[in-house]
């Protein structure tokens, strides 16, 4: 039977299909869907979980892989850097049921904090990598990838990109083969799977011959395919990559890499016998390029030409190859002076109250992952710094370090109830150790919102919908030593900027929790707002824009003229707002913000 | 079957759907014996900001991307979102456009006034291959306004030779029953409206 699936999905099938029984992941894009298909379509036969962080999750696959079951991790490029810990020493180990990351990385940033060509970890990890090129050999691959793993006992990673990971294709579906390794403990593998000293010499130099076999393997590699069309101009390619320049450069010769590590050095070497000049398409780092000039080929065209920064695609690399001879299609209008439509914090967000008193209150936000990166955007500009999963607690912290007492009341770090559990607990509690006075702001907004409101251990749920233990905030930083522990409800933005100011001015380490404000896209929590929707009275609209500062999507400026240019008490002004009922749920922000009383609650 | 690769670009803005008329797309083309590609970009569309689906089909497809300037059919679910891709298309390419303006955050502010007679400058460009349609008000006629998405691929499905029952039973597979009457409705409303 044949489907059309989306690459995510089609690892999902894969890792179904092949036997596997543990399934880990903490959400990001673009490599959350992996997961939550298995933990919905292939729950029966998969246990899958949404784990603390990308960490935990390659730690407790690899503890099921140590048991003797297929176990697979998937995460996005950065969330590696987090589960690089276990990996670069499960390099080791090795492992006893296979065990596969799947590392999805993003080009472009289209939704991460930066670019990171994640085939450098197969390389610094001396580990196997994959990488397909569409959703059927998302499939295969993944399934390959187990056999692998078991047959040269070692990890093996599996790269996509957004546009493999996020692009749907037809994929031939087959049946699940569980794995036939019994399961089981064995005392005997101390030696393997223990690495002190004395065992991890044992251990290194299995890694290099290990890698000696792959090398070979790699030769051999069904999937490593050379297509011979016009001799004169080879490219060496792999991924989504071979699919772009395939489409532009149809006529020419292929050495199209399905394993880009370790790489295939006989073909390389047949291939440079079979083309005259050899172009090398990759995206991102000059990655194969390094190799392969290492290896003392001459490269005609790579980075020269091909950018070594943001995503490809068939224009870009038609473009570079082609030079000068390159035909630009005609441009009818100048489409970058069209408004733009940047994402923006849902109307009735918790979070836009949050940043609004943030912004009146002149903090500095030391900010994190999540939807609150969009209050960075005009015409919030509340969010001053980002960088990585709980990096924001300590960086607050660090601030307040050299800024002593005059640092009080100036700054603070905000960040999201599962971001906090993901990275922000351990820097909490560095703060509540070595005695710091930084405020910590937690979002509760009852899920992982941007990724698409997945559960965590905030939420009373696990992935496949069963009770969970629900963590209590307050309780954990209690317990880690924070003695000011304070919540508040965001939509009470007075009473709110009070608690704020009390806190950051406070010579002490604080943190501040949001209660009742739900994600506004969340299905099972909802907040009760008093009023179904708000309205302008036009009488009373001064047209001072003040609500507009909020960024509300359900709020619009609209121009005045003639008799409409004065208000009914005699004001003069330039235009008035509105608010379009469909998008208005009711929040009352506005209302709070609006000094002339001209946003009033509306009449169903 | 003819070698020819057919370049498919929908857009519009977050919530309207574009996701689940490019899944029936999908569908219909690959039920009908096409190789098909198609690909988004997900992560912060339901919070507003544009979407762009590259739907390609023909015998063999290798990018999911549709190269600059290749686009055959441009279907865009809301005017701005349309005008945005007018560069995209090949010369002799054809145009639907739903008639819905929705107003981007610069708008809103004011500090950005939002293009005036879209569907006026796609006519100066395209002639008589440019398509507008009511989608909005004909999904409210059928009864909800959110099935502007099923509108516009009902007027979309005008432009291939391939049997109603065979959209209409792959649109039905990607619904839940409860709204399959409405869905069904607007399908052939749409169907209709060009």
């Amino acid at each position: 039977m044949e489907k059309v699936l989306q690459g995510n999905h089609a690892i999902a099938r894969g890792a179904w299909e092949a036997g596997v029984r543990v399934a880990c992941a903490y959400p990001g894009t673009p490599s959350s869907e992996i997961i939550f298909v298995i933990g919905t379509q292939y729950k029966k036969d998969i246990q899958a979980e949404w784990s603390v962080n990308e960490k935990v999750s390659l730690e407790v696959a690899s503890g099921a892989s140590i048991a003797g079951a297929r176990a697979m991790a998937s995460m996005k490029h950065v969330g590696l850097n987090v589960a690089s810990d276990p990996l670069m020493t499960l390099s080791y180990t090795g492992v006893k049921g296979g065990l596969v990351v799947v590392v999805a990385d993003d080009p472009y940033a289209h939704s991460s904090q930066n670019e990171q060509d994640s085939r450098h970890w197969a390389r610094f990890g001396k580990m196997p990598m994959l990488e397909p090129s569409d959703s059927q050999e998302c499939k295969d691959f993944t399934k390959l990838a187990f056999d692998m793993s078991e047959q040269y006992d070692t990890p093996v990673l599996l790269r996509t990109e957004t546009r493999v990971s996020h692009s749907f294709s037809i994929v031939k579906l087959e049946e699940r083969r569980e794995s036939a390794m019994p399961l089981g403990l064995n005392k005997k593998d101390a030696s393997k799977f223990t690495m002190v000293p004395i065992y991890v010499r044992e251990r290194r130099p299995l890694v290099e011959e290990r890698m000696r076999k792959l090398e070979v393997f790699a030769d051999e590699f069904n999937y490593n395919v050379m297509e011979i069309n016009d001799p004169k101009i080879g490219v060496i390619t792999s991924g989504v990559c071979y699919n772009y320049t395939k489409e532009v450069f149809p006529e020419y010769s292929y050495l199209k890499l399905g394993m880009v590590w370790p790489l295939p050095k006989k073909l390389v070497s047949d291939f440079y016998k079979k083309v005259k000049k050899v172009i090398i398409v990759e995206e991102l780092d000059p990655f194969f390029e390094t190799e392969i000039r290492a290896m003392g080929y001459k490269i005609f065209h790579g980075k020269d030409v091909i950018p070594a920064i943001y995503e490809l695609s068939p224009e870009i690399i038609e473009k570079s190859l082609k030079g000068k001879k390159y035909k630009a299609p005609k441009e009818r209008i100048k489409a970058e002076e069209l408004p733009k439509r940047p994402p923006n914090l849902c109307s009735g967000c918790s979070h836009r109250p949050m940043f609004y008193a943030l912004k009146k209150l002149d903090l500095f936000v030391f900010g994190d992952i999540g939807c609150y990166t969009l209050a960075a955007a005009p015409p919030l500009n509340a969010v001053h710094t980002t960088i990585c999963m709980g990096a924001g607690v300590g960086e607050a912290f660090g601030a307040a370090k050299v800024l002593g007492k005059e640092g009080l009341g100036k700054a603070c770090a905000v960040l999201g109830d599962s971001t906090f559990l993901h990275g922000g607990v351990t820097p909490l509690m560095n703060i509540a150790y070595n005695r710091g006075n930084s405020t910590t702001i937690i979002l509760d907004n009852r899920a992982t919102g941007m990724t698409g409101l997945q559960e965590h251990p905030g939420t009373g749920f696990t992935i496949t919908g069963e009770p969970a233990p629900m963590v209590d905030y307050e309780v954990l930083c209690r317990a880690l030593g924070i003695e000011h522990v304070r919540k508040v409800d965001p939509y009470r933005i007075k009473e709110t900027m009070e608690i704020i100011k009390e806190e950051v001015e406070r010579d002490a380490a604080s943190v501040i929790i949001t209660v009742n404000g739900p994600c506004m896209l969340h299905r099972r929590e909802k907040r009760q707002f008093e009023h179904a929707f708000y309205t302008i009275d036009t009488d009373k609209c001064r047209g001072c824009t003040m609500c507009l500062e909020i960024g509300c999507p359900a709020i619009s400026w609209q121009e005045v003229s003639g008799d409409q240019a004065i208000t009914k008490d005699g004001h003069k002004r330039k235009g008035v707002v509105q608010i379009n009922r469909l998008q208005c749920p009711g929040c009352g922000v506005c209302q709070q913000i609006c000094k002339f009383e001209a946003i009033i609650p509306g009449q169903a | 079957m003819e070698d020819r690769v057919t370049n498919i670009l929908l857009s519009g803005v977050g919530g309207q759907g574009t996701i689940l008329a490019s899944d029936i797309l999908c569908s219909v083309f690959q039920e009908v014996g096409y190789d098909v590609k198609k690909a988004e970009v997900h992560g912060m569309a339901q919070r507003g900001g544009d979407v762009t689906t590259h739907f390609r089909f023909g015998k063999k497809v290798y990018s999911p991307l549709i190269k600059y300037g290749d686009v055959d059919y441009l279907v865009s679910f809301e005017l701005l979102e349309g005008l945005r891709y007018v560069n995209w298309l090949k010369k002799d390419g054809k145009v639907l456009l739903n008639n819905q303006e929705t107003y981007p955050p610069a708008v809103t502010r004011g500090t950005m006034k939002y293009p005036e007679n879209v569907v006026k400058t796609f006519k100066r460009f395209f002639n008589g291959n440019v398509y507008a349609i009511d989608g909005l008000g004909i999904a409210v006629q059928c009864g909800d306004s959110r099935a502007v998405n099923i509108v516009t691929l009902g007027a979309f499905s005008n432009f291939f030779d391939i049997k109603e029952e065979v959209w209409e039973r792959n649109l039905l597979e990607h619904l839940p029953k409860k709204v399959h009457e409405l869905n069904l409705k607007a399908f052939k409303e749409g169907k209709k409206a060009i």
